[in-house]
């Protein structure tokens, strides 16, 4: 197994509060996670976490009331969703839109070019006969069907199959912190295991940090966290290694909520 | 097709037009003969005396005045209030006449040429360009195989006088004067556009393409376009349009009248982008015979106000009609666009098909016309209109009349809705794309099945033209 990828990269989230439609949803939330560090949220429904995934992405609809978001050193919480890409974000999401007209395959050659081009000004843009390969390789990592490169971005896939798409988004944008909302919902065991592939190999291969969501701690079985995180009523209430997952596995969230 | 697909979308990449190209320029020009502004008998007697035109025309113009005169402004459509009629030349001319080879254009018309990006389609398409700079054809090249194929592809002007039997035949036979008043005011001051003729069984494989440009505050353009395809012809026309911007109302009436013989097949293809204080209130209807197809694909992004709604009568069995059209209503824009289609026999079919955007308070509007005559039998028709709408300022309505008085008839009707959402401008956005980039994907998207039939160096353009309003535009 080749070593990780080492950087000096870091996501701070620091006494983090956010409101949404007037009501304060996170209450303070604190997480650091260095380059190559795998984590975990777990927590019950209603406890933030997703609103903890769009606010660190810059969703519009979520205020951020107090603290910070720092990637490497810099404070990244008024920045667009774009401008946060850029630095190097990602997020995984839930429920992945449909954008009609725009192939899948040409979708992800823009976004790549663009993020790539902000991100080094001395980035040369791919071009299609490059790049649909590449795409295509990931996509068969994955055990999607290729055909799917030449459908409109996510419309007539399957829930399973918009995950897996996203986790072929992560690998070819090659983020330093990728947020992965409920990554794990809505796939079989197949899918599950093939998307705990693709986030190990992103870690290991491109060095992304991961910051996974997760109600279950099923996709554990294939994916070893260095950390794990008990999210209950918007605030982080417990951190540990991966034996926290087993314990929450075996009594649930009742004694953190 | 796939290369066409991708280029359509490469929507960071492509760079096909110059910055230049946008509206807010003019070039000086020498009208050799301005007319006074406003309208009277003295002034069609002069259009027609300049033009050298035989008696029966000065008459037909005559009477169109005075049907132009007698009728109200539409009482349906877009706010035409604002029109002031006594306030318009009607007629300029800026050489003496239209000139053939590129060379004779003048310099400052090639550089406008040179601004509006029309070189390289001209280069292209050289022989088979015509291009309108204010009323006259002053650049109009025959591609000699054309010629030799027995096509005509004329000014309308010259046409009048070379082909008077084949002019006075066909000419107002689908549109009469009479038949809304811009029709008629068009009737009475028409000047330039493209008369096409295409002998029997001949297939024109390049597409035609001519075009138009009002340069001059306060002009109208009154352009009239006749097209005729003899019993199994074949041809496409495309016409291109962009205009400068100017603070005073300009007005385009044009007329385009085709006439689609016995198994013949014509496209005509429009890519609208006047500046936006133009009034585009065109009248363009088509007769199909016998197993014959007409297919409109216009696009409407540019003008203050656009009323156009290009018809099909199908008049004999086997006849097909499609229409496809776009409308992007920007700020104090509004599109008052659709089709219609009227059904006159037996085994006729028609699809219309309509996709329209609102932004920044502006209005799009689908207006439709279906009508299947009584007594018919298998008559089919699809009609789908969707609108997009990208903030609640703007607004989109949908006024789609049928009338159906066969039961033979199999009709069908869909209309959308949508609103581009916060959540997939989110989910772009989080892949790196700026707001406009993203808002600009989605409408490009939206507006993709139909932009796709377009020739390729025009979903490019379009494609950038989007791009172009979605700058700044979202928030």
């Amino acid at each position: 197994m080749a070593s990780k990828k080492i950087t000096e990269d870091k996501l701070e989230i620091a006494g983090l509060r956010v409101t949404a439609e007037g009501e304060e949803i996170l209450k303070g939330v604190d997480l650091a996670i260095k380059a190559g560090e795998v984590h975990v949220v777990m927590g019950p429904n209603g406890s933030g976490k997703s609103t903890l995934c769009n606010t660190v992405m810059g969703h519009p609809f979520y205020k951020v009331t107090g603290g910070k978001i720092v990637m490497n050193g810099k404070d990244i919480s008024k920045l667009s969703p774009d401008k946060r890409a850029h630095a190097g974000l990602f997020l995984g999401f839930q429920y992945p839109r449909e954008v009609a007209g725009i192939t899948f395959g040409n979708f992800m050659r823009i976004a790549v070019n663009t993020v790539n081009k902000a991100r080094s000004k001395s980035y040369k843009a791919i071009g299609p006969a490059q790049f649909y390969p590449q795409v295509q390789n990931e996509m068969q990592a994955l055990k999607m069907n290729k055909k799917f490169i030449g459908r409109c971005l996510n419309e007539g896939f399957s829930g399973g199959e918009k995950k897996r798409a996203e986790i072929v988004q992560m690998l070819l944008l090659k983020p330093k912190v990728a947020i992965l909302d409920e990554i794990d919902s809505g796939l079989d065991v197949d899918g599950l295991k093939a998307v705990a592939e693709g986030i190990s190999r992103a870690n290991r291969e491109n060095g992304t940090a991961i910051l996974l969501i997760t109600h279950y701690a099923r996709i554990l079985k294939h994916l070893k966290p260095d950390f794990v995180h008990i999210m209950s009523d918007g605030k982080i209430v417990k951190s540990g290694k991966a034996g926290l997952a087993t314990a929450i596995e075996n009594e649930g969230y009742q004694k953190y909520e | 097709m796939k290369v066409i697909k991708n280029m359509n979308k490469s929507i960071t990449q492509n760079k096909a037009l110059p910055d230049e190209y946008r509206y807010g320029f003019k070039t000086k020009t020498r009208s050799v003969r301005k007319l006074d502004k406003g309208l009277n008998k003295d002034i069609i007697k002069e259009i027609s005396s300049i033009k050298k035109e035989p008696k029966w025309m000065l008459d037909f113009r005559l009477k169109a005045l005075e049907l132009f005169m007698a009728r109200p402004l539409p009482d349906f459509g877009a706010d035409l209030s604002n029109l002031d009629f006594d306030n318009i030349r009607y007629y300029v001319r800026p050489s003496d006449r239209a000139t053939r080879s590129w060379d004779d254009v003048p310099e400052e018309i090639k550089d406008t040429f040179e601004r509006l990006g029309v070189p390289q389609a001209e280069r292209k398409f050289l022989a088979g360009a015509g291009a309108q700079f204010e009323s006259e054809m002053v650049y109009h090249h025959l591609k000699e195989s054309l010629a030799k194929l027995g096509v005509i592809f004329e000014d309308i002007g010259e046409a009048l006088i070379k082909y008077p039997e084949l002019f006075e035949k066909y000419f107002a036979s689908v549109v009469p004067p009479n038949d809304n008043k811009f029709a008629a005011l068009n009737s009475a001051v028409w000047s330039g556009g493209s008369f096409i003729y295409v002998p029997k069984g001949v297939s024109v494989d390049l597409p035609l393409q001519a075009y138009f440009r009002i340069n001059g505050p306060l002009m109208g353009q009154f352009e009239r376009t006749l097209i005729i395809a003899d019993e199994g012809a074949k041809v496409h026309y495309i016409e291109g349009c962009t205009a400068p911007t100017y603070s005073s109302q300009a007005l385009h009436a044009a007329v385009v009248e085709i006439v689609v013989n016995k198994g013949a097949r014509v496209q005509y293809t429009t890519v609208q982008n006047w500046s936006h204080n133009v009034y585009n209130l065109v009248t363009k209807r088509a007769k199909a015979f016998a197993d014959a197809e007409m297919f409109w694909l216009d696009c409407n992004i540019g003008s203050r106000v656009t009323m156009k709604y290009p018809a099909v009568f199908l008049m004999e069995k086997g006849a097909k009609a499609e229409i496809q059209s776009i409308a992007f209503a920007g700020k104090g824009q509004h599109q008052d666009t659709g089709g219609k289609v009227i059904h006159l026999a037996s085994d006729t079919s028609s699809t219309v098909s309509s996709r329209s955007i609102s932004k920044g308070g502006g209005r799009a509007s689908y207006r439709g016309l279906l009508r299947v005559a009584p007594g018919l039998k298998n008559v089919k028709s699809k009609v789908k209109c969707d609108a997009l709408l990208l903030d609640s300022d703007s607004r989109s309505d949908t006024y789609p009349e049928m009338k159906i008085d066969s039961d033979g008839a199999n009709i069908e009707h869909e209309a959308t809705v949508s609103k581009v959402g916060e959540e997939q401008m989110f989910y772009l956005m989080s892949r790196g794309l700026s707001e406009d980039e993203a808002a600009a994907m989605i409408v490009n998207g939206f507006i993709d099945p139909i932009v796709k039939k377009f020739p390729l160096e025009y979903a490019v353009e379009m494609n950038r033209l989007v791009e172009m309003e979605m700058e700044g535009s979202v928030g």
